[in-house]
């Protein structure tokens, strides 16, 4: 259906549910636990998770600097809660280096605990109805969005829940835990859009 | 939390406005999804928690005492000195999990009024009521709930677990009977998985199990809750045989900080986690752990004292 490889980072967290939704999609994704499973990708997924343990893990296997460079060479990368926060500038209470791709600040678990975990529906602008039904499980809230980040949604008081600055994507929610395919689609299509403008400038190089 | 944030929070019920729901099943199964792939560690102090937390933990589990010890020492065993649930919940910004007694709803009632993230109503502690486990539809808080079967798995979930656990036999540094319970366990999934439709509600009697959730594990193959291994795990090669016999990740109690080298054992057993299918990232995390905790051999356990019976 659409021609291109989405990876999902899979050292912890719900990486099989973003597999799942992909793959019911008729997208092919894998599992990236390892650098060497970056090479040939069009698009990652930073799942749910726990970030300090994600970020750990980001460094002892070296995936940290692989990611941040193809993130700065316009590999699309989406961050679900824990994958929002290894993406932002800043995340409070985070005493380990992250991606700091996007520019956003974080607050980590900005609701309480797990019993203040909620669900509530979300209109997003860029998608027009019906509401996006969101879960947010000790999710970070997004303080701060810089001038080239874009608001994709906020919740009812206003707060920053989902931001797109170019190819990168975060939402302090998670839509693999809903059935709507709208935020894993956008991925895609951005995915697609990259394998597009390489193969096109590879042509161009080819034919030079 | 940090001070920087300009918008006040609005959140005493979870959402920001009336709207929101909170501790929902999607809410509740949601965190269990989070920590999937992950290490849940046993801690008995705030240093314990953060050394865990440094390792890469996903979550720690507070207690007052770890699984060994409180075999060791005997006596009825309780839910843990509030004032160490909040001296950990205090030290990381993990998940905080902590043990109820199996059917003492009062100390789940306390667990969560402290704000401990996911309760376990567990067979290691001294149950409370043989008849009956508590309703746990009845909190927001989320459960984990151990199994040795499919049929045992089934009826926690209808009280309301949100999680499950293989139960293995805790304490013990022997992970002969997780593997046990987590072999009967996809074994009696993959037999309701292939029965036809018309014998399922047989099952479900066999099973004693609701069989609405026998219908779900006939769809489904699995459960219908992620499901970790528990009891018995104490290196890292015990981590990934669990995790390559189906668990979705490990809780380690006294395998951790009943090691040589609490640090070192808990990074490895992390890593050995997520790399669970390779080998030669199992061996290389193995190196230079020191010896794991002294393990015990089921058969010298008296009956009585065999934690995983208790529950039904």
């Amino acid at each position: 259906m659409t021609d291109v490889k989405i990876g999902v980072l899979a050292v912890q967290g719900d990486f099989a549910e973003h597999i799942d939704r992909l793959h019911e999609m008729g997208i092919e994704a894998g599992e990236v636990r390892l650098p060497a499973q970056l090479d040939d990708i069009d698009g990652l997924i930073i799942p749910g998770g726990e970030s300090t343990t994600i970020t750990r893990l980001l460094d002892i296997y070296d995936l940290r600097e692989p990611i941040r460079a193809l993130g700065d060479a316009g590999l699309p990368i989406w961050g679900t809660c824990a994958g929002a926060i290894v993406l932002a500038k800043t995340a409070s209470d985070l005493d380990r280096p992250n991606l700091g791709l996007m520019d956003i600040d974080v607050r980590r678990n900005a609701f309480g605990r797990q019993v203040d975990s909620f669900e509530e529906d979300l209109a997003v602008e860029a998608f027009g109805p019906p509401a996006f039904h969101a879960v947010f499980i000790r999710a970070p809230l997004i303080d701060r969005a810089g001038a080239a980040v874009d608001v994709l949604a906020r919740l009812p008081d206003g707060g920053i829940v989902a931001v797109r600055q170019g190819s990168l994507l975060a939402t302090s929610f998670h839509p693999e835990l809903t059935p709507d395919p709208r935020f894993h689609r956008l991925l895609a299509d951005l995915a697609a859009e990259r394998r597009r403008g390489r193969r096109s400038r590879g042509a161009a190089a080819a034919g030079g | 939390m940090v001070a920087t944030n300009e918008r006040p929070l609005t959140t005493t019920g979870g959402g920001p406005n009336g709207a929101a729901e909170t501790g929902t099943w999607a809410v509740k199964r949601g965190l269990a999804q989070m920590l999937k792939g992950g290490v849940i560690m046993d801690v008995v102090t705030p240093d314990q928690a953060r050394i865990a937390e440094e390792a890469g933990a996903c979550a720690v589990m507070a207690l007052e005492r770890v699984p060994s010890d409180i075999r060791a020492h005997g006596g009825v065993a309780r839910m843990s000195d509030p004032d160490i649930i909040t001296a950990i919940v205090e030290a990381v910004t993990i998940p905080v999990m902590a043990k109820a007694r199996i059917g003492h709803f009062v100390e789940a009632q306390v667990l969560e009024a402290l704000g401990v993230d996911y309760v376990d109503e567990s067979e290691v502690l001294t149950p409370a009521d043989e008849a009956h486990h508590v309703n746990k539809h009845a909190f927001k808080v989320p459960f984990v709930c151990g199994c040795r079967n499919l049929g045992e798995a089934l009826r926690r979930i209808g009280e309301g677990a949100a999680m499950i656990r293989t139960k293995g036999e805790a304490g013990t540094g022997n992970v002969v009977e997780a593997v046990r319970h987590m072999r009967q366990l996809w074994d009696d999934i993959r037999r309701v998985q292939n029965m036809p439709d018309d014998e399922l509600a047989a099952a479900a009697k066999d099973l004693g199990a609701p069989v609405g959730l026998v219908q779900q594990v006939h769809e489904l193959g699995k459960l219908p809750v992620v499901n970790f291994a528990a009891g018995g795990i104490a290196t890292p090669a015990d981590a990934a045989l669990m995790m390559q016999l189906g668990a979705e990740g490990v809780f380690v109690g006294s395998g951790i900080f009943k090691s040589e080298t609490p640090e070192k054992m808990a990074l490895a057993i992390v890593k050995a986690t997520t790399h669970y299918r390779d080998a030669a990232i199992i061996a290389e995390v193995s190196r230079g752990t020191g010896s794991a905790m002294r393990g015990l051999e089921i058969a010298s356990i008296p009956e009585h004292e065999i934690l995983a019976k208790r529950g039904w």
